[in-house]
């Protein structure tokens, strides 16, 4: 069983897409083959900048012999349908068969398929996988570019290997035919090599300064990177991501140290390690330190030395790391000049620049939406949601996108939020304020830090609550898998700020609050256009008011239903069962966050102690009753009448007595059991509206757990279905109480089990 | 190579290595071109380069162009940041196979030796929204900096190019800086006769950054905008491409100057690129227009 190479080699492939060119080619090299009936076992796939290399190990010589069957046309069809069923199969009309299908003569075309040599099916598949293949951005290039027709790859294809055992596949694209001859590295060996088979491939090329194998490339890189940094009394500041990419941009990896000026450590490490990384992807180090980490976190300070991965073993090494460094000082040196410049204007003075900047078409600029945070922000404190000082609030609040039109972030955009919280330090502002401007974008999804510090989390929160309830007020919301203003992630961090800093608050009066829906806003401008002159006041007063409240309502609804709608699926998500959100989520008219979650993890504990089996079993075994009984409470039975006010007649002399009867459960003599339960009841309830209030859902339930027992002997003793009416509603009424009491902690009818 | 007179000394002399490219490429079949005369903030904006890069005829040339960045003038006091500077363009159509030997041995011939510095091509596509044009390549690295841009030609104007012409793009100063071992653009040596490049520009530096960015007159700016889109506009009524595309260019360049001093708001910027964008499409579809039919008829094989 011989085992196949093939070589695809172009120019420089971009380092981001040789992943993915790789399953790619795998991808395709199996359908190819799969479709031509071989079976392909092990697959082995390797890049280069410039080469994508398969192996595929153990093919069968030659596929084995098949015999197909084609339906055809029913006899006596037209000429033209058979002759074009014998085309379309290859066969002429002599070699039809009939055969009765269902009563009906019917023409079959028999195929026999020898076997075919792997050779040959390769040949096929090579240039049909080469036209097939998917580049996330491909190009046509040179004298056969005249037509677009030409053939189309990442970068100029400039060579074939295919070798199947020691033979050489035979194949040609756009005149590029496959032979036995690769090309080593290009400044080292030059020259063309030739491969005898797979056995030889990586041997040889490695002689030739090419290691082929990407992830050999990357262990060299991480650990070569590690060891210079260590010969010079360094730690490295490890960055897979740039292992990878600099495995992608070399063939022959060597990474040497340098150093850049000292003086240059004045500007933030992250920003050194941003413009090293980005610009020139290098490695930094770290001094040595007792607290270990692998980045640059905590307590990690930053040495002037950076990390080059070359692509040669250069004569002189330090040749090239001199130039490395001389283009990393001029990047530095720009950085610092962002850094010195930026910090000649005060914050409050760039954050009047954000007036030019357009936060969406819709809603008018970056400073409409931070004039609208900073009140939301005020708001929250001064309300005591947030229990932070509210101008310290605002003052973040005002200056929390300033970094926005600075030099520093528009050159790393990533670095928002970072610069301005040390721009605002060093312009001697509060710290609190400084890190509420640092950290106001967090958390920025699921595992990122969730902020504490008061003042950050009213801006964070503001910020977040702005947005989602400005684009439901345009009607942008997110629908499928469509959410280009992130409003999924916004819930998200809304519900961690809220829940991770318990901040108690109704959210219909959170969200009727927000400024972006106050008259004097840019946004409500936009509003009134989206939904009409009846949002203000502009025609008649009256009505208009009206009308454009309940436009307001009506979004303010569509927020909170989203956010509860996100918070189900997070904590589905979160592993909890979904009967138990549903039974608390049932309960409806819930809009506090903080309530909301706690009665859902008690619940979650409590369904599967001792005492949650026994109150769900007293429950159901009530609530079972009443439903197949359809009890709706005596007063509900008194509005079955059909009284349109049950109570309009109460004082009717004639109803009185009637009324009397139902309404008085003592005026006939309790069971034993049935007196077991009211005391327990009466014992229970006022525990557990005490537990309630003081939201501990947990003490709440075990208090109602301890009805099991009296429910239990209720039912062994008394029957429920008593003759006499008033007693059957007495008695139904006290199942109901219970159902009810039951009901405060949560909807048990929707548990399972 | 052979072609290179050894009185010429390209690691020592800015105008060396200028010439040293020149005959090179010229030893490469390209016609060695001056540069165009308008202001302009790329030799992408050459006719040489715009407008062959459309249609099907063989096209190779090599110049010199001038470029004008208003907003990155530094009054001559950055050692890296100029107003004006030169590259070096080299188009040939259709893109040889060799392309990229050939730019490499154009390295060695101003004297970077590829076993002692360490060159790389690292993705970087090119796109000009201006020009509706795009193209994929490189940036070329030479122990970490770049010297030079790689770029195929897909489309230009908004047409397909057929075929695809490459585009090697060489920051001149940077690679001299290089070369010469100097870290102050004004210390280069221009020739060897110990002028510099500040003997000849830093003055230009300080008094070109300043008038810029403080004294250019915005009215008068705006007006010349104005006049060259209209100067377009009338030309491409008139049918002549060439001269329609020449008031993009100029138009591109105040708007560049506009920038400069600042007067453009952000929202007022996309108008404005908008503006020239369509000046220059305008004037490639011109061109395309009248071209077309003379070259469906030379080339058969070729369609617009």
């Amino acid at each position: 069983m011989p085992d196949f190479l093939l070589e695809l080699r172009c120019e420089e492939i971009p380092a981001r897409m040789q992943a993915g060119a790789r399953a790619e080619l795998e991808k395709l090299f199996r359908r190819e083959l799969e479709a031509a009936g071989v079976t392909v076992g092990e697959i082995t796939v390797w890049s280069t900048p410039r080469r994508l290399a398969l192996i595929a190990r153990d093919l069968p010589e030659a596929t084995e012999a098949v015999s197909e069957e084609a339906k055809g046309p029913p006899e006596g069809a037209p000429d033209a349908a058979i002759d074009g069923f014998c085309r379309k199969n290859g066969v002429t009309r002599e070699q039809l068969e009939l055969r009765d299908v269902k009563g009906r003569n019917t023409w079959f075309a028999v195929i026999e398929k020898p076997g075919r040599a792997t050779k040959d099916l390769l040949a096929e598949a090579i240039p049909a996988i080469i036209r097939d293949f998917a580049w996330p951005k491909s190009m046509r290039w040179g004298a056969p570019s005249l037509s677009t027709e030409s053939l189309r790859w990442v970068r100029p294809l400039s060579g074939i290997v295919a070798i199947l055992g020691e033979e050489l596949v035979d194949c040609e694209i756009d005149g590029i035919a496959s032979g036995y001859a690769t090309r080593g590295h290009r400044f080292h060996c030059p020259g063309e090599i030739t491969i005898g088979g797979v056995d030889d491939y990586q041997g040889k090329l490695r002689a030739c300064h090419v290691i082929v194998d990407h992830e050999e490339r990357a262990a060299l890189i991480r650990e070569g990177a590690a060891t210079v940094a260590a010969d010079a009394g360094l730690v490295l500041v490890e960055d897979e991501g740039l292992v990878i990419e600099n495995a992608g941009l070399t063939e022959w990896p060597v990474p040497l140290l340098g150093r850049f000026d000292e003086a240059f450590l004045d500007v933030p490490p992250e920003v050194i390690q941003l413009t090293a990384r980005v610009n020139q992807k290098y490695f930094v180090c770290r001094k040595p330190s007792p607290l270990e980490g692998r980045g640059l976190g905590e307590g990690a300070v930053l040495a002037n030395a950076f990390i080059c991965t070359a692509n040669i073993d250069a004569e002189d090494p330090a040749v090239v790391v001199d130039g490395n460094r001389k283009v990393l000082a001029a990047r530095l040196s720009d950085a610092r000049f962002f850094w010195e410049q930026d910090q000649k204007t005060p914050l409050a003075e760039h954050a009047k620049k954000l007036e030019r900047i357009t936060f969406h078409e819709k809603l008018g600029t970056v400073a409409d939406k931070v004039e609208r945070v900073a009140k939301l922000a005020r708001w929250l404190c001064e309300e005591g949601i947030v229990k932070a000082d509210p101008d310290l609030a605002e003052q973040a609040a005002r200056l929390c996108k300033a970094d926005l039109v600075t030099e520093m972030v528009g050159e790393f955009p990533e670095l928002q939020g970072l610069m301005g919280g040390y721009y605002a330090r060093a312009e001697g502002l509060p710290d609190a304020v400084a890190d509420a401007i640092r950290d106001h974008y967090k958390p920025v999804g699921q595992g990122d830090e969730v902020p504490t510090a008061p003042v950050t989390v009213a801006v964070s929160l503001a910020d977040k609550l702005d947005t989602l309830s400005a684009f439901f007020g345009i009607e942008e919301k997110p629908t499928g898998s469509k959410d280009p203003f992130a409003l999924r992630r916004a819930v998200l961090a809304i519900v961690a700020l809220i829940s991770k800093n318990s901040l108690r608050a109704s959210l219909a009066t959170i969200f009727a609050k927000q400024p972006v829906f106050a008259p004097d806003t840019d946004a409500f401008a936009i509003f009134e256009r989206i939904y009409g002159e009846t949002f203000t006041r502009r025609l008649e007063p009256d009505t208009a008011e009206k009308q454009g409240r309940a436009v307001l309502e009506g979004i303010v609804n569509d927020v909170i239903g989203f956010v509860i709608d996100r918070l189900k699926v997070q904590q589905r998500e979160a592993g909890v069962r979904h009967d138990l959100i549903d039974a608390v989520f049932a309960l409806g008219g819930e809009d506090d966050l903080v309530r909301l979650l706690a009665r859902v993890n008690a619940l979650q504990a409590f369904v599967t102690t001792e005492d949650g089996a026994n109150l769900l079993a007293g429950y159901k075994r009530a609530a079972n009753i009443l439903k197949k009984e359809d009890w709706h409470g005596s007063r509900g039975e008194i509005r079955s009448t059909g009284d349109e006010d049950p109570l309009e007649d109460v004082d009717d002399p004639q109803m009185r007595e009637i009324y009397a009867e139902q309404l008085s459960p003592l005026s006939y003599t309790l069971e034993d059991a049935e007196k077991a339960l009211i005391d327990a009841l009466d014992a229970a309830e006022p525990k557990a509206v005490t537990a309630i209030e003081a939201e501990d859902f947990a003490a709440a339930m075990s208090a109602l757990a301890s009805l099991r027992a009296p429910i239990d002997r209720f039912f062994e003793e008394v029957i429920v279905n008593a003759e006499e009416k008033h007693v059957r509603a007495a008695r139904l009424d006290l199942l109901a109480r219970l159902r009810g009491a039951v009901h405060q902690v949560a909807d048990f009818s929707r548990i399972e089990g | 190579m052979s072609a290179q007179p050894a009185t010429r000394n390209p690691q020592a002399s800015f105008q060396d290595m200028i010439l040293a490219l020149h005959d090179y490429w010229s030893a490469q079949g390209c016609v060695i071109l001056q540069p165009y005369d308008m202001r302009m903030g790329a030799g992408t904006f050459h006719t040489a380069t715009t407008l062959r890069a459309l249609g099907p005829q063989p096209w190779n040339a090599a110049f010199v162009q001038p470029c004008r960045r208003p907003t990155d003038g530094r009054y001559g006091e950055n050692p890296n940041r100029l107003q004006h500077y030169y590259q070096y363009q080299v188009i040939l159509k259709p893109s040889p196979p060799d392309l990229q030997e050939l730019y490499l041995k154009s390295l060695e011939v101003i004297g970077i030796d590829p076993l002692k510095h360490d060159i790389r091509f690292v993705e970087d596509d090119w796109e000009s929204p201006t020009l509706g044009a795009w193209g994929l390549g490189w940036e070329v690295w030479c122990d970490g900096m770049e010297v030079t841009q790689f770029t195929y030609f897909q489309q230009m104007g908004g047409f397909d190019c057929k075929p695809v012409a490459g585009e090697l793009t060489y920051g001149l100063e940077r690679l001299a800086m290089y070369i010469q071992g100097v870290d102050n653009v004004f210390d280069l040596a221009f020739n060897s006769q110990g002028v510099t490049y500040g003997d000849v520009f830093l003055e230009n530096e300080r008094q070109m950054s300043k008038w810029n960015f403080e004294v250019a007159d915005t009215d008068a700016l705006f007006d010349l905008f104005g006049k060259a889109e209209a100067e377009c506009r009338n030309c491409l009524a008139n049918d002549l491409p060439i001269a329609a595309y020449e008031q993009a260019i100029e138009a591109s360049h105040i708007f560049n100057l506009l920038q400069a001093r600042g007067v453009i708001s952000v929202q007022e910027r996309a108008s404005y690129m908008g503006r020239v964008r369509d000046l220059a499409r305008g004037s490639c579809e011109a061109h395309m227009a009248k071209e077309a039919p003379i070259w469906a008829e030379k080339y058969p094989e070729w369609s617009a």
